[in-house]
């Protein structure tokens, strides 16, 4: 599809692109889903509680951050550890979003941006990434695969919730790889040349030395960081040396 | 249907940290100039990430999962599908770690 086709398509058409672009990976997250709402229900949170935590906070890593400080008698929840975990845990994000400037007007109108951020997760953030970078990447793009993520996730946590404890751990079936495997194919296709080597090579090794040191999902921060100013920096010495 | 006051304050809580956070991210980028130094970094952003989320799950993972690397890398090269990349490490895994269980 070239640059003037796509265009033209409608906003729910490429709605729909996105959706299916995240249909792999909602598999994966629904399997998780699954895992949630059933550790949701040991955790004590009620039906309800549940449906707003996963309806409105929408983030896999703090969800379960959440369930291990979370206790069935309301007076000892630990309201603000739970609030101050959230944030951290979602730091990363500070980065994901950045990189998605391009995809709003280049003057005002940040107001519907926000909301829309809403629906950003890791798996839509990184198809709509690869999707940019074939030219292809729009608002509604994000938005369809956090739509179609957002069902997964919420589905699968009412299921979990109701069924119990009869739910296998997805490791069982390879689930767990799914991810790795789908970023991983992503990064293979962001190659555009040697200048991207030592950046990537600075990320992971970061990412696998933050990973060591500390516990949750500093290593993306930590990593991502790193990799991205490494970049930066031998893209600066390059336009020196050619001036 | 019930949901304790405390337990409304702390999802409220988290939902509006976890939105600005993103939020936050993008008036960011906003401010930055639109090109030079900055706009590199930006550039460069996607592939660290990409590169941090891989990395530390294939340096701890087994056998099982160093080979599914492997070979979701040389589906993907080949194919350039995504979705048969994500299948061939997903059964990949499943069926050594059902190999060495069993």
């Amino acid at each position: 599809m070239n640059q003037t086709s796509s265009r033209r398509d409608s906003s729910f058409d490429r709605f729909l692109l996105g959706a299916r672009a995240c249909f792999p990976v909602a598999i994966s997250i629904g399997a998780y889903g699954l895992v949630w709402g059933v550790l949701a229900r040991g955790a004590g949170l009620t039906l309800l509680e549940v449906s707003l935590m996963s309806g409105l906070v929408f983030a896999g890593s703090a969800q379960f951050v959440a369930l291990d400080l979370w206790t069935s008698v309301p007076s000892a929840l630990p309201v603000g550890p739970l609030i101050l975990a959230a944030l951290i845990v979602n730091l990363r994000y500070l980065l994901l979003s950045a990189t998605l400037r391009p995809l709003y007007p280049a003057k005002g109108g940040m107001g519907r941006g926000i909301l829309s951020m809403y629906f950003v997760t890791d798996e839509n953030w990184a198809m709509t990434v690869a999707a940019m970078a074939r030219g292809e990447g729009s608002v509604a793009f994000l938005v369809g695969g956090g739509v179609l993520a957002w069902i997964a996730w919420m589905g699968t946590n009412l299921i979990g919730y109701g069924l119990g404890s009869t739910i296998d751990d997805p490791s069982r079936w390879g689930l767990d790889f799914a991810f790795t495997a789908t970023f991983l194919a992503l990064l293979l296709g962001m190659w555009k040349g040697r200048g991207d080597l030592l950046p990537w090579l600075v990320a992971a090794l970061a990412a696998i030395l933050t990973s060591r040191l500390v516990e949750g999902s500093w290593h993306i921060l930590g990593g991502g960081m790193a990799g991205s100013l490494v970049g930066a920096i031998m893209e600066g010495r390059r336009h020196v040396r050619q001036s | 249907m019930y949901a304790s006051p405390e337990a409304v304050l702390a999802i409220l809580g988290m939902a509006i940290v976890t939105l600005a956070i993103k939020a936050c991210g993008l008036l960011l980028a906003d401010r930055l100039p639109r090109e030079g130094f900055a706009a590199a970094w930006l550039r460069h952003i996607p592939g660290a990430v990409l590169a941090a989320l891989v990395a530390p799950a294939l340096v701890t993972g087994s056998l099982a999962e160093i080979i599914a690397a492997a070979a979701t890398a040389g589906v993907f090269l080949l194919s350039r599908s995504l979705f048969a990349a994500m299948a061939t490490g997903v059964a990949t895994v499943y069926l050594i770690r059902l190999l060495i269980a069993g």
